[in-house]
């Protein structure tokens, strides 16, 4: 918080030290007006909280008062939204300083240039002699001050581009304002009557826009994937001779025992102390069935424990766990995607020696033809000035811009600055499918009356379990039962009462059941068999069906689950493959020249996700695809998927068209320029005419569905 | 035309005010949120 007088700052600080620090959530569902109210509301009635404050634009919540997140959590969770607590010090560092200075010199760069503008139109309508004069130095007190802070920017990239002798779309805009700036100064002390003051400010204010633009882009990827790291905590449970201690996960030396809770990710590779454990791979392997693990056997950094609490002895921390091995084969497949060219690059280079060139012909033809250097000046500085680089600096930013805040209000968060213009060149999809296509969901049998319901739904909420957590979803519509003394077994399952009835959740063989799985039972009565399968995720088959493009699905779980997708979603399926059988198959698509798009989530998929032209993660992906992906899918449903090809495709388009606009102008005003016609007012008019022409094209985003 | 000698720093100053209260927005955060804050008007309380 900044304060408006030094000495306030310590009065805000004071406060926020009695509130206790801000929690920080992101709520991708969020959407609306009514949503603000709701949560706001709804969280205020919490106890303990002192403020809640929604963030639309973000789609996050920050909270004050002394809160435990997971109470929070649980709150936006009975209102409807899916909430993630995010890490309040790694966003405090991430303030976005950058984006705040160069819309502080946009906004200085247009009120100066409304000015010039202003006195400008005076000097267009007529004014001589001593009258124009005075409005041409009036025009330079405003100007020169201006061009040397707002300008900055772009004089920065064109000297570090000079420096190594290379050029960039920086070197010929600073040279025009530059030059225009100080030719201006020269014609104007010695009471010539065209000066371009208003030029060289409009070039700086427009072209800020288009840098403020390009920056928004980046910082909205940059912050994503902050926002995702945020997401997973990375501390341990270390067991000491005094009891557990939570450490950082970075912390933690090679033989240490860690306890991992149930539900809990394993945080570093190691051996099993506890007698048994039962493990979830699916985000490792792709396997669907939960595997048991003995006494001795080895377990890898990201399994979940789906059992009771059990200790491991940690054989390779940091740099050496499998993950980070897996990061490592990520870096080399992703150098192909690196050494991407961007569109706006492609046409910078054309476009940055053409300028130059064709100023400088202009200068020596009319050195040549007239002899009068100062003319010949004006004419080059003309042409530089009207060859439109605002529209071509705005062409590319504003359409992405726009893209990115369409594909965000979707529940997409684009994580690379090419990504856009990759997805737009797919032409053939691979799907993951554990935790990609499907997700783990139970059945609720038909003849549950609502209080079983309302009883399974209490019980569950109380566990980590991803069946529980499949539970609390199946039942979303009821109202959950108000139990009491609930406790959770170690591996066995969670019991309650409920008007003095015991009521337990759990496996078939605790609950006395003649069926191995999962369970309800009531008092004494039977137990109730809930059977857990895989489901598609929500909107896969409409989504495939607008896809409408060649797919296949690569999975390493058993051939039966996957021959069982494959017959619902009708599409080719290879089981059983490996994190370097998916790399392959994508190698040879490639080389029979397809571009490939990948979506997947588990480590497994990461660096097939790293290799593919582009790719999409869910957000319950693991940190290291999630990092991997262009592309987080923020909503559960998928149905949305071919909105982001759609929107990749019409920003390519727009893109292009922005060119062509730009160019066109060019076709125009170039000839004016060169024959020496083009006066300070034509320079105005086809700069600002363009610019807004390329800005309004470039809203016509909004429309794509 | 002496006139002019009033209006244009009468012009620049006001352009000015605009100017600084344009940076004052800046610097309290008021473009944080803009979709939020465009929401909000709609909420009764």
């Amino acid at each position: 918080m900044i304060s408006a007088c030094p000495a306030c700052a310590a009065v805000p600080l004071a406060q926020e030290i009695a509130a206790g620090p801000a929690l920080q959530f992101s709520v991708p569902s969020m959407q609306c007006a009514a949503c603000i109210g709701k949560i706001e509301r709804g969280l205020t009635a919490l106890t303990g909280v002192q403020s809640v404050r929604v963030n639309l634009s973000l789609k996050r919540v920050s909270v004050t008062g002394q809160v435990d997140p997971v109470f929070i959590t649980s709150g936006l969770a009975g209102l409807g939204f899916d909430a993630f607590p995010l890490d309040f010090e790694a966003l405090q560092t991430s303030r976005d300083d950058l984006g705040r200075a160069l819309l502080v010199r946009m906004a200085i760069a247009g009120f100066a240039m409304m000015n010039v503008m202003l006195l400008s139109v005076a000097v267009w309508s007529g004014a001589t002699d001593a009258t124009r004069d005075l409005f041409h130095l009036i025009s330079a007190m405003i100007a020169l001050p201006v061009v040397a802070y707002s300008g900055q920017p772009f004089f920065r990239n064109a000297w570090s581009a000079l420096r190594v002798r290379r050029l960039n779309m920086d070197v010929p805009i600073s040279l025009a304002i530059l030059l225009a700036a100080s030719m201006s100064l020269f014609e104007t002390l010695n009471g010539g009557e065209h000066a371009y003051f208003d030029a060289a400010l409009s070039l700086t204010f427009f072209l800020l826009i288009g840098r403020y633009m390009d920056h928004q882009t980046r910082s909205a990827a940059r912050s994503a994937a902050k926002e995702l790291t945020a997401l997973e905590v990375q501390t341990a449970d270390l067991v000491t001779a005094s009891g557990t201690r939570t450490v950082t996960a970075t912390s933690l030396c090679i033989g240490d025992v860690v306890l991992v809770t149930s539900g809990a990710r394993v945080p570093v590779d190691g051996v099993l102390v506890s007698q048994t454990a039962l493990m979830d791979r699916a985000l490792l392997t792709g396997e669907s069935a939960a595997v048991s693990v003995a006494h001795g056997d080895i377990l890898q950094a990201g399994e979940i424990n789906l059992g009771a609490p059990m200790q491991i002895r940690a054989t390779a921390v940091g740099q050496d766990t499998s993950l980070r091995r897996v990061a490592a084969l990520i870096e080399t497949a992703e150098n192909g995607r690196n050494s991407y060219t961007a569109l706006a690059d492609r046409a910078a280079r054309i476009y940055a020696p053409a300028v130059h060139v064709l100023a400088l012909v202009a200068f020596a033809g009319w050195i040549v033809a007239t002899g009068d250097v100062r003319h010949a000046l004006n004419v080059a500085i003309a042409v530089l000035i009207i060859t439109c680089p605002c529209a071509l600096g705005l062409a590319v930013p504003a359409v992405s811009t726009a893209a990115i805040s369409r594909l965000f209000s979707a529940g997409f968060l684009v994580k690379h600055a090419t990504a856009l213009e990759r997805l737009a060149e797919v032409d053939y999809i691979v799907f993951d499918k554990t935790g990609t296509l499907t997700t783990p969901a139970v059945v609720m049998p038909d003849d549950m009356t609502v209080q079983d319901l309302a009883i399974s739904k209490a019980l569950a909420q109380s566990s980590h379990h991803p069946l529980s957590k499949a539970i609390v979803r199946a039942t979303a519509h009821i109202a959950p039962a108000t139990l009491t003394d609930i406790k959770e077994l170690q591996g066995q399952g969670v019991q309650g009462y409920h008007n003095g009835r015991r009521v337990r959740l759990g496996r078939g063989a605790w609950l006395d059941g003649d069926f191995a799985g999962l369970g309800l039972q009531i008092g004494t009565a039977r137990m109730v068999p809930i059977i857990a399968s895989e489901t598609l995720r929500d909107g896969v088959l409409d989504a495939l069906k607008h896809l409408d493009l060649p797919s296949e699905i690569l999975t390493g779980d058993a051939q039966g689950p996957a021959q069982h997708l494959a017959r619902q979603v009708h599409l080719p399926v290879t089981a059983g493959a490996s994190p370097q059988d998916k790399l392959a198959r994508l190698n040879v698509l490639a080389q029979q020249g397809r571009t490939v798009l990948m979506v997947g989530d588990g480590l497994n998929d990461t660096a097939a996700l790293a290799s593919a032209h582009a790719s999409i993660a869910p957000s319950t992906a693991l940190e290291a695809s999630r990092n991997a992906a262009d592309v987080v899918a923020l909503t559960q449903s998928f149905v949305d998927l071919p909105l982001v090809i759609s929107v990749a495709v019409a920003s390519r388009k727009l893109s292009k068209q922005n060119f062509a606009i730009a160019a066109v102008y060019n076709f125009i005003a170039v000839p004016i320029a060169l024959a020496g016609f083009a006066t300070p007012l034509a320079a105005a008019l086809a700069m600002s005419a363009s610019s807004i022409t390329v800005i309004l094209n470039s809203q016509r985003m909004r429309c794509v569905k | 035309m002496n006139v002019l000698v009033i209006l244009i720093p009468v012009s620049l100053i006001l352009g000015g005010l605009g100017l600084v209260a344009f940076l004052w927005t800046v610097r309290s955060d008021q473009y944080d949120d803009d979709q939020g804050n465009a929401a909000r008007i709609l909420l009764d309380d």
